[in-house]
């Protein structure tokens, strides 16, 4: 996992259902953010990507897999699921667009800002799905001041 | 050496390093190390958790000593309404107020009454504010300085609304030094405090400003003469004495206090520093937005759970809340007048004279391709460690030691785990060397071997 010396990664595992742990992993990344000392507007960006990301697998995948990749030039979230997948992306990333049970609505989620939510806060956003299979996301914030959105 | 005032204190000499506050800090500021416990400066918010624990009475808060009201001409002791749930029923806080006079101030002052304005301030806040929410009440200056250390981001959201007992003595020492006379300095303003960390926020204000007040004096200090003095005092009506309390005031003695008595509607009110922690992760995740005000106390159930309060913490807590259930059955409005207070808000009466700003830790490393590989660095040693939380390395975590290596504060050979496999190896070098042919230029240059090995295992 842990290729060149001015890189960091992790990966963290994540349990389509489980509500519970819910946000564990996006907690754990903003303090690995912050011991790294990234400034701190990109840690809010990134936290609130990181759990929408997050958020997405619990709601609607069986699995799925966030992996950190930090070097001195940028912060990149890749996010694997195995799930339904998403039919039509442009749909999705349509704000208001949800299709999120009943439940998870009571519970203050599936407004239909996910997806959107993260491309906003995202420098770099990227998504492609396979219907059946699954999603990957790739969410990339410069670390580099000049090409800072 | 200190970039922070702290109000508390470590007594070596009594401290037996048992670790019971290693593991109940919630910040994970504190190290045993030779068998004495020490605070990491930057990381402690003076929540006090610590105070509560310790067996040998090792740590102390630095409050005030009753000696200190020489140093002025004319003292006002301002209580926490806290204080007023330390009695039993038919002690009220008009008793209570006179009990303090005998006791050797000049003055008492009631503060559930600014309690009360500054409730109302925070509602027309709360009309007024258009930024991200929840806001989150100044009330508990632990909670202040938790956002400044680890919620940085949040430090926006926090009401910049003096708190009632610095609104307090600040209008109390105009108003004293006009009709007395005095210089305002003349004047000691102390205050009457359920837990340490309002010391501090004397000491040292989190918005870098210079507090109203001028000491506090623990509640626990000064309940056994109190009580004394309360006694024979004259049993007044009850019904009286009640007409005089501020309900909204009152209410700031308990988590939920605020909410309750305000009525708002989109509030929360959270207690302990555990439960605080989970909130503001969601807060910060923008998980709250739908929420107008967090009312957040570092100690549970709110000021009466202070560690420098006498009674059992569910007594006095149920107290207030008889007392607020009372006043509202009874329908007694003894607050201040709203309009008055919208007229003072448009003044800017209640603002905070600075501003609050972040403390966030210091990273790993101010490079941040080094940062970087210290983080990969600590996460290596992490993975190497045995992962139980034994704490007797001194610190309370595998993973606050492996940062504490990573940091150079600690070595890894301080974890007793890696300590047989460091006799291993020095054994190895030992029996190495014994069969090495005891030639002059040989055992130099052995010995240099075992050294330069030693330290590059570092």
């Amino acid at each position: 996992m842990m290729s060149s010396e001015n890189e960091f990664s992790q990966r963290f595992e994540i349990t389509g259902g489980d509500f519970s742990n819910a946000g564990r992993t996006s907690t754990s990344i903003k303090e690995i953010l912050k011991e790294i000392g990234i400034d701190s507007s990109i840690i809010i960006r990134a936290s609130i990507a990181s759990y929408e990301a997050e958020m997405n697998v619990v709601m609607y995948a069986q699995r799925g897999v966030l992996t950190l990749n930090i070097t001195p030039e940028k912060l990149h979230l890749r996010l694997e699921d195995e799930g339904s997948g998403i039919e039509n992306i442009g749909l999705a990333m349509q704000e208001g667009f949800s299709t999120a049970t009943d439940e998870m609505r009571e519970m203050g989620f599936g407004a239909g800002m996910g997806l959107p939510n993260i491309k906003k806060n995202a420098d770099k956003f990227e998504i492609s799905s396979t219907p059946g299979k699954g999603t990957s996301l790739d969410i990339i914030f410069c670390l580099n001041k000049t090409e800072r959105k | 050496m200190s970039q922070y005032f702290h109000s508390i204190r470590i007594d070596a000499e009594k401290c037996n390093g048992r670790m019971k506050c290693l593991r109940v800090c919630p910040t994970q500021a504190i190290r045993v190390k030779g068998g004495k416990a020490a605070i990491i400066e930057e990381k402690c918010i003076d929540c006090g958790e610590c105070i509560t624990v310790c067996p040998h009475n090792a740590i102390l808060p630095l409050t005030d000593p009753f000696g200190e009201l020489s140093k002025f001409r004319h003292t006002i002791a301002l209580p926490s309404p806290a204080l007023y749930a330390q009695f039993g029923r038919e002690i009220l806080p008009e008793k209570i107020l006179s009990g303090i006079k005998k006791l050797g101030f000049d003055d008492a002052f009631d503060l559930a009454l600014t309690c009360g304005e500054v409730s109302f301030a925070i509602q027309e806040y709360l009309r007024e504010y258009k930024g991200p929410r929840p806001l989150i009440s100044n009330a508990c200056p632990a909670v202040v300085r938790l956002v400044q250390v680890k919620y940085p981001e949040l430090i926006d959201q926090i009401i910049p609304v003096e708190p009632p007992r610095e609104l307090a003595a600040r209008e109390i020492k105009k108003k004293k030094s006009k009709q007395l006379k005095l210089d305002e300095k003349d004047i000691g303003t102390f205050y009457l405090t359920p837990c340490p960390v309002k010391m501090i926020s004397i000491k040292q204000p989190a918005e870098k400003g210079k507090s109203y007040l001028d000491g506090a004096i623990s509640i626990s200090d000064i309940y056994g003469p109190l009580l004394s003095a309360l006694e024979g005092t004259e049993k007044g009506s009850y019904r009286k004495a009640l007409e005089n309390i501020c309900i909204l005031g009152v209410g700031w003695a308990m988590d939920g206090g605020i909410c309750r008595t305000l009525r708002l509607k989109n509030s929360l009110a959270v207690s302990g520093l555990a439960d605080i922690l989970k909130v503001f992760d969601d807060i910060e995740r923008g998980n709250l937005r739908n929420i107008d005000f967090i009312e957040a106390y570092s100690c549970r159930q709110g000021c009466v759970g202070g560690s420098l309060t006498v009674e059992n913490v569910y007594i006095s807590y149920n107290k207030i809340l008889k007392l607020i259930e009372t006043l509202e059955y009874e329908q007694i409005k003894a607050c201040p007048d709203i309009r008055e207070v919208r007229k003072l808000y448009g003044q800017k009466y209640f603002f905070i004279k600075g501003k609050f700003e972040p403390r966030p830790l210091t990273p790993l490393d101010k490079d941040l391709a080094k940062a970087i590989k210290k983080r990969k660095e600590k996460e290596e040693i992490f993975e190497s460690l045995p992962k139980i939380d034994c704490g007797a390395c001194g610190a309370p975590t595998c993973i606050a030691f492996a940062e504490d290596v990573v940091r150079g504060d600690a070595e890894l050979t301080d974890c007793i785990f890696n300590l047989p496999q460091k006799f291993k190896e020095l054994s190895q070098e030992f029996s190495e060397l014994l069969e090495e042919p005891a030639l002059h230029s040989h055992t130099k240059s052995g010995a240099k071997k075992i050294s330069k090995k030693g330290k590059a295992k570092k």
